[in-house]
């Protein structure tokens, strides 16, 4: 065979790498935290228990998970297409205010089953909308969509606080937020699971929006891997010259993708909007919209691996909650730290070690077959 | 043969020694236990077939890669090249194929460039200007140091580029597929300039895929054949067709068997065609001529002449500022490319990697680029990856694209055989304009011979083929006829019988 780089077994590369990489991280969050005087067993026992020690740190996990799972395809898809949308935060903000119109008009009156799929249309409908400009001044106009995406999220922002101030607020209360959605604008908890293996969820807002999540994974699998369309967009995505000789209209993929993007961003807001706090607050996307740049970049944009770095973080996250709170030394901005590092090696430094595992691979068979 | 290896270092010692080079990329091994021996004074050719591991030897000797094994001498002394500063400290100096120059520099900008001997440039400036007059009248290589690059010929490009390697004190010079840029007429002022080198001592090594430059100007050859040196001969001693041999490991028929074409009516027909490129420069003026269902229609010139545009264009990949083009009678303005292959129009883009294939997709992803929305390949929106995969086995079967794996990526196959999978895709289609530009850009010999057979084919089954190639030769092989251009216009036709002169002039631009 004749292979002008040297390709590494999958195993190898989707298995052994990541861990490494993962390996590494930890080891100088550890060297972090000893430095600051704290042992770094103890960090990570804290983190460990608090993340997935009893089942209701297994359901916060999830939770946050299923918030990096649905920015984290957005990211994916718009990588496969050659873009990087930065505009996850703002796309899923406006998602929030699709779905709470869902659920304050419909909530009332259906039942959460009926609401549920005009709520995740409406929810898809309205991040895609903020994905729109973006993509529309890329495809025609050449702005660069890392720019564009990034400002929406300021306008987004702005935006929703007016809205929530002025227009969605309850007369006469103070916060800056909608009124509880009824009954039927809520997504009900996700307890069996739990119940089946005898643990209790406790109040962790764990819920539907999880299965929505997965669903969309594999969707996003079928699309990208299985369809005419997905097929235009990756090769937009990697060589788009022979897009265009191939007859691919570029501006149509950009805006396409983009929208779709866009959508899967703003299906994040059904969780922690329909599933946890059941209205519509102030900044409830919590820099889910970012971290999705990472599970995506983690998870090489593959959904099963987006699925599994979305847990990760989903610990991280979790587990990072409970450390602060065990040992105050170890702060918030700590925490954010650990996930930067868990970011720079899993994420930037992904191939950092593939020149040497290569060198390891393919020497020890030569070696063999040369003493043979 | 082999010179007798001396014991002490002296003049007389051989350039260059190679002494059981090994090397290997993982599991591709590059370099087999090479030893080549250059003569000092001598232009020696290094001949392979693409992969055969000229470059990856080319490169250890200038410092990019280390060999695993072996030794390096440079007058008989062993030496370590680490990188490309040793190579040059040890006198070696490289022109890449692909220039590397600083484009809005002057030329002596560039010389000086990396060796500008100290923190101000005054002192160097004149230093490098009094240099530079001297190494031009010496070997004869007249550009005037106040040029800008950019607004050079390439020939003279080239020049430049072999100025920094003298100037930087080179002893041996290697270049590396020298020609491919230039125009005959430039290929051959480069040959008197190598041996103007030659004659003052310096050693050339002269990396090629071309038999003919071989035979024309080298002292010695060496082939290179997977990842071996399997022979060194002198040249004079030897035949373009034991080379060619070598090179493949098996006879090689150089010439295409064809018969006289028969054309029938016109089937492309391009009418006062204009185009510009991005920066609004007129590339393509004014151009006229049919192709006729049936025949070849080579067009030849030195690249960067037009030709790019006009296949762009032709394609419908850019939009012509004026003119008409025809299909069979009816305009395809405003066509884009997908609506072109429906109207039976195939084109085989010049540029493979960058245009003719998505180099990270498998094979068989891009056995039916441009072709995803056919019927037989889709199911509604998904694509039908078993009836993809089916063509795609029976296309590498008939085109005996190796290795023979639909799944594998398709930069992981040989340039060859990555050509084979664009000529499958555009041909199996059985279009009636088949346009091809640069069938057998970086294709081995063997695989070239298999291109050839293939279009001649397409032709004799009726299909009219508008081939452009920057090789001159292959315009003669193929074409039934051939227009040259020049500057984005048509020079003139002529029928592939003309001489080479003749042609060779006419893609100068002077005169049909």
């Amino acid at each position: 065979m004749s292979a002008a780089s040297a390709p590494l077994p999958r195993w190898v590369t989707y298995g052994l790498m990541p861990v490494l990489n993962l390996a590494v991280a930890f080891l100088i969050s550890g060297l972090v935290v000893a430095f600051i005087g704290e042992s770094p067993w103890e960090a990570v026992e804290v983190l460990l228990t608090g993340a997935l020690g009893t089942g209701e740190g297994i359901g916060y996990t999830l939770f946050y998970a299923t918030n990096f799972i649905f920015t984290g395809l957005a990211v994916a898809v718009a990588f496969h297409c050659g873009l990087f949308n930065i505009g996850g935060e703002g796309q899923a903000y406006l998602g929030g205010l699709g779905a709470a119109l869902v659920a304050l008009s419909l909530g009332d009156v259906l039942p959460w089953y009926l609401t549920m799929p005009v709520a995740v249309l409406f929810a898809a409908l309205f991040g895609a909308a903020w994905a729109l400009i973006p993509a529309w001044l890329q495809a025609s106009r050449g702005s660069h969509i890392v720019i564009t995406t990034i400002m929406f999220n300021f306008i987004g922002a702005a935006l929703m606080v007016y809205l929530l101030v002025n227009v969605l607020k309850v007369p006469g209360a103070m916060a800056p937020e909608t009124r509880v959605f009824a009954e039927g604008g809520q997504l009900p908890k996700l307890t069996w699971p739990f119940e089946l293996f005898g643990a209790k969820l406790g109040a962790a807002p764990f819920n539907v929006s999880f299965v929505i999540a997965l669903v969309m994974a594999v969707l996003v699998w079928l699309l990208i891997w299985r369809t005419r369309l997905g097929y235009e967009i990756r090769a937009t995505g990697t060589n788009p010259t022979a897009a265009i000789y191939a007859g691919i209209p570029y501006k149509r993929m950009v805006i396409v993708t983009m929208l779709l993007s866009g959508g899967l961003a703003g299906m994040m807001a059904l969780n922690p909007v329909m599933g946890a706090s059941a209205r519509l607050q102030v900044e409830f996307v919590g820099g889910a919209g970012f971290v999705g740049i990472a599970v995506a970049l983690m998870g090489r944009s593959h959904p099963l691996g987006i699925v599994f770095a979305a847990i990760l973080f989903g610990v991280l996250y979790q587990g990072g909650a409970e450390l602060s709170f065990w040992i105050p030394a170890i702060t918030r901005d700590m925490i954010v730290v650990i996930q930067g590092l868990v970011i720079l090696f899993a994420g930037a430094l992904e191939t950092m070690f593939r020149p040497a595992l290569a060198r390891l691979f393919w020497r020890a068979p030569r070696a063999a077959a040369a003493k043979a | 043969m082999n010179a007798p290896v001396r014991t002490v270092p002296d003049a007389d010692a051989p350039a260059i020694e190679l002494v059981g080079i090994d090397k290997s990329f993982g599991p591709v091994h590059a370099n087999k236990d090479i030893h080549l021996t250059v003569r000092r004074g001598t232009i020696h050719g290094v001949i392979g077939e693409n992969g055969a591991g000229k470059s990856t030897l080319m490169s250890i000797l200038y410092g990019f890669y280390q060999a695993d094994r072996g030794e390096i001498r440079v007058g008989g002394r062993p030496i370590v090249i680490k990188d490309s500063q040793a190579a040059i400290a040890a006198g070696i100096g490289m022109v890449h194929q692909h220039f590397m120059l600083v484009e809005n520099f002057t030329v002596l900008e560039n010389v000086m460039l990396g060796a500008e001997g100290g923190a101000f440039l005054k002192t160097g400036i004149a230093k490098a200007r009094a240099e530079l007059k001297r190494l031009e009248t010496e070997y004869a290589l007249d550009v005037d140091p106040d040029a800008v690059i950019e607004t050079l010929p390439v020939g003279r490009q080239q020049r430049v580029e072999i100025l920094k390697a003298l100037y930087r004190g080179a002893d041996i010079l290697i270049l590396d597929e020298p020609t491919g840029v230039l125009t005959p007429a430039e290929a051959d002022h480069l040959f008197r300039i190598l041996r103007v080198l030659r004659d003052q001592g310096k050693t050339v090594i002269l990396i090629t895929h071309k038999l003919r430059e071989i035979m024309a100007i080298t002292d010695a050859v060496s082939v290179m054949r997977r990842g071996e040196m399997v022979a060194t001969r002198t040249t004079a001693e030897t035949t373009v067709e034991e080379l060619a041999e070598l090179m493949v490991g098996r006879r090689v028929l150089l010439k295409v068997d064809k018969g006289p074409a028969k054309p029938g009516p016109v089937a492309l027909s391009v009418r006062n065609l204009t185009v510009r490129d991005h920066r609004g420069v007129t590339m393509v003026d004014d151009v006229s001529f049919d192709v006729r269902a049936g025949e070849i229609v080579g067009i030849a010139g030195v690249a960067g002449n037009g030709q790019s545009e006009l296949l762009e264009a032709l394609a419908g990949i850019r939009k012509p500022a004026s003119g008409d083009i025809l299909i069979e009678g009816k305009s395809t303005l405003g066509a884009d490319p997908a609506m072109l292959r429906r109207r039976g129009l195939a084109h085989v883009p010049e540029d493979r990697h960058h245009m003719g294939l998505v180099l990270k997709f498998e094979e068989y992803e891009n056995s039916i680029l441009g072709y995803h929305d056919d019927p037989r390949f889709v199911r509604g929106p998904f694509l039908d990856i078993e009836a993809i995969r089916a063509d795609a086995r029976d296309k590498i079967a008939k085109y005996d694209i190796r290795p023979p794996n639909p799944r594998l990526k398709t930069a992981n196959f040989s340039g060859g055989n990555q050509q084979k999978i664009v000529l499958a895709r555009e041909i199996e289609r059985d279009p009636t304009v088949l346009i091809i530009g640069q069938p057998t850009r970086g294709v081995d010999i063997g695989a070239i011979e298999f291109i050839h057979r293939r279009i001649v084919e397409m032709r004799d089954a009726g299909k009219a083929i508008l081939l452009v190639s920057v090789e001159l030769d292959e315009i003669r092989a193929l074409a039934d006829r051939v227009i040259v251009m020049f500057a984005g216009r048509v020079v003139g036709e002529k029928t592939p019988e003309a001489s080479e002169q003749t042609l060779g002039l006419m893609m100068a631009g002077i005169g049909p």
